[in-house]
């Protein structure tokens, strides 16, 4: 009796199991054409241009050379902007939204130094003390606003839920911003325009690169080379990814959490201090609304890379600068899209939902502590 | 004990009252404009229900003046001429309509009376520079029958909201700052898609702008290829493809309109899509920072090495004329330089209007307009005087549809040039320069050198 009583229910089951198989299965059909419609927009895109560019048509051989250059650079800018999302990210599981502001931060005060260097004379006079001054005094400012930002505003939040901070970050980053109005009016300020050094270009192996977009380039490796530097063989880079690891374990092991994750962001704050340099000599104009584009830009880099991975950040900003630059005229272009820049954000978002779809962790996958592991 | 609950219960009415000012600003202000509009004018409406639409049969003893299919009003003895103030008061463009409101108030005391009448401007309305601003201070407007005309607005938004109603009233709107080619026409004789019977306006046509600069690259400077970029606002669109629709009538070749974000700062896809096809001249009528930018990338991109820029008078910024890269550009905008030039109508000339402006309100006008608010309100005042009847009780009849006529047909210099109406109500001099900027030292756009000047027709 109980047997055949029980048997309905069990068929009603397993039918209500096929059913929700079978809705599984619509969604993973979604997405595969998602993803196979992508890949032939793409490739149908590249074939498109390769043949426009056979034909002797659209951007010229040098018009890809700069773009790709000009992407590159801004893409390293946006990669060591995305390190300070994703090093206060891995270590303490929350996005730091101010971090757009202490990179605005440093290029104003940047400005500052780099104005005062110029009307003296000793920019065009000795231009390489210049620039390094210019990037001490951005390095300088970025770091001690970074700082000061996780002394006065996270640390007594270190515990609680983390929509708290997260919330907190983009308060700070108001603050920041408006008092930067306050205190340095609304208007655009430009920096004087490169030393003559960096005005021409240069070529290397036949190909003729602008100096300022080289600069930038080689300023992101050294910056890169460094960080890598100490984090893998110092102490503190050690503390810091123990930290990013387990706090509390790392704690019991004698490690001075607080003094660590300060050393996370004074890193975070001195790579933005890099970055404004670059801005400075790629952009130039800077108001205090600087740091919120970048910013957007350099946490989608984060998430593109895969969150709290080094490498990630830093190869997810040259993806993204990539995309940004090179995508809408390499595949709507080829699509015979007129106006393809227009759309230049819209690709690069594009851009970033399809790698989550490929890879949901980012491009080098994530590396999160072990209470955000699931 | 008792005094203090009655300043309790003052201080909680006083909260009240600040509460209910504070919600929703424009309307309060507008509500109360109603109001005070309300009490004085009432008891003219009393009386103006006689006289309006009856005077032809009840004072007809001498020919009595016919009421033309837009009705007419009847100005009482000893009672003022009834016109309005609609400009952006408030926010972030008052900069632009307070000294609109100063000029017309200005331009009505010089004016003087009307045959034996003054002309009452009430209380300034605010068209918020939005729709919405516009649309209810024209409500208020509409509701007072006495009133025959509305200078304003300062926002093209603004008017193309308010314009219905203040037509359908048989009122008529003549604006100082307006530019948009929708309120007017095409200026070919196509009207405007917001275009109603009743609308003047003194500024310039965004068409005429673009016009300007497409004869001036194509003619001047013999560039017969082009680009334009805007940042997608409908100021930047509409400027960009008029120039581009000039410049393909006069024969040249635009290569592409494009657009840039707001936010953007990587300019280099953007030019090296505009540099594939290699274009003479690149005309961007947009502002800060996207022109920053542009300009800063533009040197070294593939295809563009013999390009010429110009700008618009978005970019006549101090800040932006500072920038180096900015040098050697060529920017377009209405003539401002009004100097001498007098308003036949009151004989004030705009230099004399400055001092007197800048001794009544201990500043200069923070916007370029307040010329265009006094020639406006001295051809509105010309006009009324015109059409105006007296009668014998020692009343003013004005007919409508006369008064529209009238400033069709006006002609007369004004501080910004010559005022003459097309049959869609574009009534300014329509003068557009374009100035060199040869020297990043110098960052006061007046002080620029005026290579072109456009008198507003098409060739």
């Amino acid at each position: 009796m109980t047997a055949t009583a029980k048997k309905p229910p069990e068929t009603e089951d397993s039918r209500q199991r096929q059913r929700r198989a079978l809705r599984l299965s619509w969604v993973d059909l979604f997405l595969w054409a998602i993803r196979i419609a992508a890949i032939i927009i793409i490739v149908v895109g590249l074939i498109g241009s390769i043949q426009k560019f056979i034909a002797g048509e659209g951007i010229s051989a040098e018009g890809w050379r700069d773009l790709l250059v000009s992407s590159l650079s801004q893409g390293a800018m946006y990669g060591l902007l995305a390190l300070g999302y994703s090093m206060v990210y891995g270590v303490l599981g929350f996005i730091n939204f101010a971090h757009g502001e202490v990179f605005m931060s440093g290029t104003m005060v940047g400005f500052i130094a780099a104005n005062w260097l110029f009307e003296n004379g000793i920019w065009d006079s000795s231009p390489i003390l210049s620039l390094l001054l210019v990037l001490l005094v951005a390095m300088v400012t970025s770091t001690l606003l970074a700082v000061i930002i996780e002394r006065v505003a996270y640390r007594r939040l270190r515990g609680s839920p983390r929509l708290i901070p997260l919330i907190t970050s983009i308060g700070m980053s108001f603050f920041i911003q408006y008092s930067f109005a306050g205190f340095f009016g609304a208007g655009f300020n430009t920096y004087p325009p490169p030393p003559e050094i960096l005005a021409g270009s240069v070529t290397i192996f036949g190909i003729e690169i602008r100096t300022t977009q080289l600069t930038v380039i080689i300023i992101a490796i050294v910056a890169m080379i460094g960080l890598w530097y100490f984090v893998t063989k110092t102490k503190t880079g050690r503390a810091i990814r123990a930290v990013a690891e387990d706090k509390e374990i790392a704690g019991l092991m004698g490690i001075n959490v607080d003094r660590t994750i300060v050393a996370v962001f004074a890193v975070g704050g001195a790579m933005a201090g890099v970055a404004a340099l670059m801005w400075a000599l790629l952009f130039r104009s800077v108001n205090f609304l600087t740091g919120f584009i970048p910013g957007i830009k350099a946490f989608t880099a984060a998430v593109l890379g895969g969150v709290g991975n080094m490498v990630g950040a830093m190869g997810g900003g040259v993806l993204l600068g990539l995309f940004e630059g090179l995508g809408p005229l390499l595949i709507l272009g080829g699509l015979g899209i007129e106006g393809a820049t227009q759309l230049k954000d819209a690709v690069a978002f594009m851009a970033l939902v399809l790698v989550l779809i490929f890879r949901p962790s980012g491009l080098f996958g994530e590396r999160l502590g072990s209470e955000d592991r699931v | 004990m008792k005094s203090n609950r009655v300043m309790r219960l003052l201080a909680i009415l006083g909260a009240l009252v600040l509460i209910l000012a504070a919600c929703g600003d424009g309307d309060a202000v507008d509500t109360t404009e109603g109001e005070a509009v309300a009490t004085t004018e009432a008891p003219e409406t009393t009386e103006a229900p006689e006289t309006t639409e009856a005077p032809e049969t009840t004072e007809a003893p001498e020919g009595p003046p016919e009421a033309g299919p837009l009705g007419a009003v009847t100005v009482a003895a000893g009672d003022p001429i009834e016109i309005r103030s609609l400009e952006a008061i408030s926010g972030p463009v008052a900069f632009l309509g307070i000294p609109n409101e100063r000029a017309t108030q200005m331009a009505i005391n010089d004016y003087g009376q009307i045959k034996g009448h003054d002309v009452n401007l009430g209380v300034g309305l605010d068209d918020l520079c939005s729709g919405e601003g516009g649309q209810a201070a024209a409500q208020t407007i509409v509701a007072d029958e006495q009133i025959l005309g509305v200078i304003g607005t300062s926002c093209s938004g603004a008017a193309i909201a308010a314009i219905p109603l203040i037509s359908g009233a048989g009122m008529v709107l003549v604006s100082p700052s307006n530019t948009s080619p929708a309120l007017t026409s095409d200026l070919a004789g196509t009207p405007g898609i917001d275009y109603q019977p009743g609308y003047y306006r003194i500024a310039h046509n965004d068409l005429f702008q673009g016009q300007a600069v497409a004869e001036f690259v194509f003619n001047d400077l013999g560039l017969t290829t082009a680009a334009a970029i805007h940042d997608g606002d409908s100021y930047t669109q509409g400027l960009a493809q008029a120039f581009a629709d000039a410049y393909t009538e006069l024969g040249g070749t635009i290569t592409l309109v494009v657009g840039v974000g707001k936010e953007d700062t990587d300019m280099t896809p953007v030019l090296s899509e505009i540099g594939q096809d290699s274009p003479e001249a690149i005309y961007l009528p947009i502002f800060q920072p996207a022109g920053d930018f542009i300009v800063q990338q533009f040197a070294g991109v593939a295809g563009l090495a013999d390009t010429q820029l110009v700008g618009a008078d978005g970019l006549l910024v101090s800040d932006f004329l500072a920038i180096v890269e900015s040098e050697g550009m060529y920017f377009s905008g209405p003539n401002l330089a009004f100097g001498e030039n007098a308003n036949a109508v009151t004989g004030v000339s705009a230099n004399d209007f400055l001092s007197s402006y800048e001794t009544e309100f201990g500043e200069a006008p923070t916007a370029a307009f307040w010329a265009h608010a006094y020639d406006a309100t001295a051809m509105l005042l010309a006009s009324i005087e015109d059409v105006a009847v007296e009668l014998d009780d020692g009343s003013l009849f004005i007919d409508r549809q006369a008064l529209r006529d009238s400033l069709t047909s006006f002609t007369g210099a004004g501080m910004t040039g010559g005022l003459a109406c097309d049959a869609f109500g574009d009534c300014g001099s329509q003068e557009i320069q374009i100035v060199i900027h040869d020297d990043s030292a110098i960052t006061d756009s007046t002080q620029l050198e005026v290579v072109f000047t456009f008198k507003g027709e098409i060739s």
